[in-house]
């Protein structure tokens, strides 16, 4: 166990004691968990913070455009052996602010297991030195303020060049590939990608990519899909010794069983057999409301966010079949993107033959989006006119950022 | 229009589809439908030949490098100046706009020619992108309904003599030239700045699409509803900016 056995510096203690007081005084205020804004005072006392929180610890990175805080929570739960020893900011507080405070959470931790926001991989992968980063997937989301999604893949792979990091990447993502494939020490996951739509052109010539079943590769320049050691085969885990290891989560959905697949390449990387690994993953239910089942009017609604096409399509796949019914809610808030044209990289005609109610700011959006699908629906002024107007049972309900934080406030999550 | 369905070609959905693009083929598409027509999609990849007897080709926007490749590859082709010269309808966004006039600024900061199918050229903006919601007058000889959409762009646009402005802002940037001009067309080539995707926004310019390349003047009426809801709300909005 190495543990925090060596000090802070004296101007690091004050830094972390002033940001817990500004988190008790955001929290006291009723202005959320109060993790970002003691992070910012920490860090504005003592720049070096991070760095020096995470000296003490085993630092896994994961990053991504979909499943960073499910992921994150699946690594932490592998990696625990007892209650104090993995630090994390499991509420998904993914920038160096809150990264920060949540480094500065526990004084006994050997691990911090950390979610990054895309944009900041590289910068927190140099100020923290971490022994592993886990490479999810990349995507379109938030074109209205984020950088472009290639862009991203190249910043990732300058960030990571010479790392002595180990990256577990996934092997079937083409831009993750390219990001990952600058680092000397890569393990390659085959964890899937439903969503294709950003990768026909290759990160590396801008040729076109061809997709035979499984496989990819660049027709110009020879850039392709790497062999993986690990894979997700069905409900399984496959390891690098070719055993097959049952997966058996709480969580619905192939994209889960990628990231639980995922994770324990990283908890293999730590010495944690995949047995041991999964087995710790059932503990994780809802992550920060995700996944929850609230029971509301006398039905019970399963909570699904979905952010971009790519989580949108993933989340299609794990919903029960027709006839349950499906509330679909969006906003266009600052946190959601303004720019709602992302509606029409999903494909809605997938949801024919449920019934199908859309609330949310954005509502009329969503209704021209099923209309020009061809799929029936009803529009909604608010969630509980959505939930009475469907029959008593499970309610499948699929919203965006702040349309889910709406949606959990309205249940009653 | 050839054989008994539309053709209706998605030009380089592999590198030009980024907001939402495919939204103005599957509006085209529903509303062709909804008339009676059969429709037939053609999706185009830039590793595939530019087919020549579309009736409506629509090419939709990108980021940088996609761009640079797309109008490359176009130019290589050369299948869409054909399908022009046979009468085909064009109706293309923010990058492929681009694309379809004489030069634009690509990705290493060079002028690179395209198809001059529009008589515009694009150059990069220097200030801030043009991001948010826009409004705007559609040109008085299309006799179209406010033009109403989602821009996100650093590019700016000069008209030349033969390409009139597909319409004036009201709110929002458009060509970015700081004369009010929004987009341009000829008689069968159309270009806009506009996401959102347009088309959902503005069925009637879809509409104007299909009788073009029908070559009628009127086509039946569809139920609008959700589209006018849309429009109001998204009218108001442009009008109030953040």
């Amino acid at each position: 166990m190495s543990g925090n056995s060596e000090p802070l510096s004296p101007r690091a203690k004050l830094a972390v004691s002033a940001g817990r007081a500004a988190a008790a005084v955001s929290r006291a205020a009723g202005r959320g968990s109060g993790s970002v804004i003691g992070g910012r005072v920490a860090l504005k006392l003592d720049p070096d913070l991070l760095a020096r929180l995470a000296g003490h610890l085993d630092v896994v990175l994961v990053s991504a455009t979909n499943g960073k805080t499910t992921t994150t929570r699946l690594i932490a739960e592998a990696l625990r052996s007892e209650p104090d020893d993995v630090v994390s900011n499991a509420l998904g507080a993914n920038m160096p602010a809150g990264i920060t405070s949540a480094l500065a959470g526990g004084s006994r931790a050997r691990y911090g297991v950390i979610e990054v926001d895309e944009k900041y991989l590289s910068t927190v992968a140099r100020d923290v030195t971490p022994k592993a980063i886990a490479l999810l997937n990349l995507s379109r989301d938030q074109l209205d303020r984020a950088a472009e999604t290639r862009m991203l893949a190249e910043r990732w792979r300058e960030g990571l060049a010479g790392t002595k990091a180990l990256i577990v990447a996934n092997a079937d993502d083409p831009l993750v590939v390219w990001a990952a494939s600058s680092s000397a020490n890569v393990v390659w996951v085959a964890a899937g990608q439903e969503w294709k739509d950003d990768a026909w052109s290759c990160p590396s010539c801008g040729g076109v990519l061809q997709r035979p079943g499984d496989e990819w590769a660049c027709g110009e320049c020879g850039f392709r899909r790497p062999t993986p050691s690990w894979a997700l085969s069905g409900d399984h885990v496959l390891d690098p010794h070719g055993s097959a290891w049952p997966i058996r989560l709480q969580l619905p959905g192939r994209a889960n069983r990628a990231n639980a697949t995922t994770s324990a390449a990283v908890a293999a990387a730590f010495g944690v057999p995949p047995q041991t690994a999964l087995e710790r993953m059932f503990a994780v239910t809802a992550v920060a409301g995700r996944y929850d089942v609230v029971s509301y009017q006398g039905r019970e609604v399963r909570l699904l966010l979905a952010k971009n096409p790519a989580g949108w399509l993933e989340t299609f796949s794990l919903i029960d079949p027709p006839p349950a019914p499906v509330i679909l809610s969006v906003n266009a808030r600052g946190a959601d993107g303004t720019d709602t044209s992302w509606l029409w990289d999903v494909d809605y005609g997938r949801l024919a033959g449920h019934p199908i109610c859309v609330i949310g700011d954005r509502r009329l959006d969503l209704a021209v989006r099923l209309e020009v699908a061809g799929v029936d629906f009803q529009v909604c002024q608010t969630a509980e006119e959505a939930v009475r107007r469907c029959p008593p049972g499970r309610i499948e309900a699929i919203a965006n950022y702040t349309a889910f934080q709406d949606l959990r406030r309205a249940v009653g999550n | 229009m050839s054989d008994s369905s539309l053709r209706v070609v998605w030009v380089y959905p592999d590198l030009l589809s980024t907001y939402g693009d495919q939204g103005n083929v599957l509006v085209v598409g529903r509303r062709a439908h909804q008339r009676g027509l059969n429709v037939d999609r053609i999706d185009v990849r830039s590793d595939q030949p530019v087919p020549t007897s579309g009736d409506i080709y629509l090419i939709g926007g990108g980021e940088d490098r996609p761009q640079r490749l797309a109008a490359e590859r176009l130019v290589r082709d050369g299948g869409l100046q054909r399908a022009v010269d046979n009468g085909a309808i064009v109706f293309s966004v923010c990058a492929g706009y681009q694309i379809l006039g004489h030069e634009f600024v690509n990705d290493q900061g060079e002028r690179q020619p395209g198809l001059g199918l529009l008589d515009v050229t694009s150059v990069r903006g220097t200030g801030v992108r043009c991001v948010g919601d826009v409004l705007a007058d559609m040109d008085e000889h299309l006799r179209l309904p406010q033009l109403t959409g989602f821009e996100n762009h650093q590019g700016i646009t000069h008209l030349g003599p033969t390409a009139r402005p597909l319409a004036r802002v009201r709110f929002g940037n458009g060509n970015g030239t700081g004369d009010g001009t929004e987009g341009a067309w000829n008689d069968t080539v159309f270009g806009t700045y506009m996401h959102g995707p347009v088309l959902a926004r503005n069925p009637l310019i879809a509409d104007l699409l299909l009788k073009l390349a029908l070559d009628v003047n009127a086509l039946p009426p569809v139920d609008d509803r959700w589209y006018e809801a849309l429009r109001a709300e998204r009218i108001a909005a442009a009008t109030q900016p953040a």
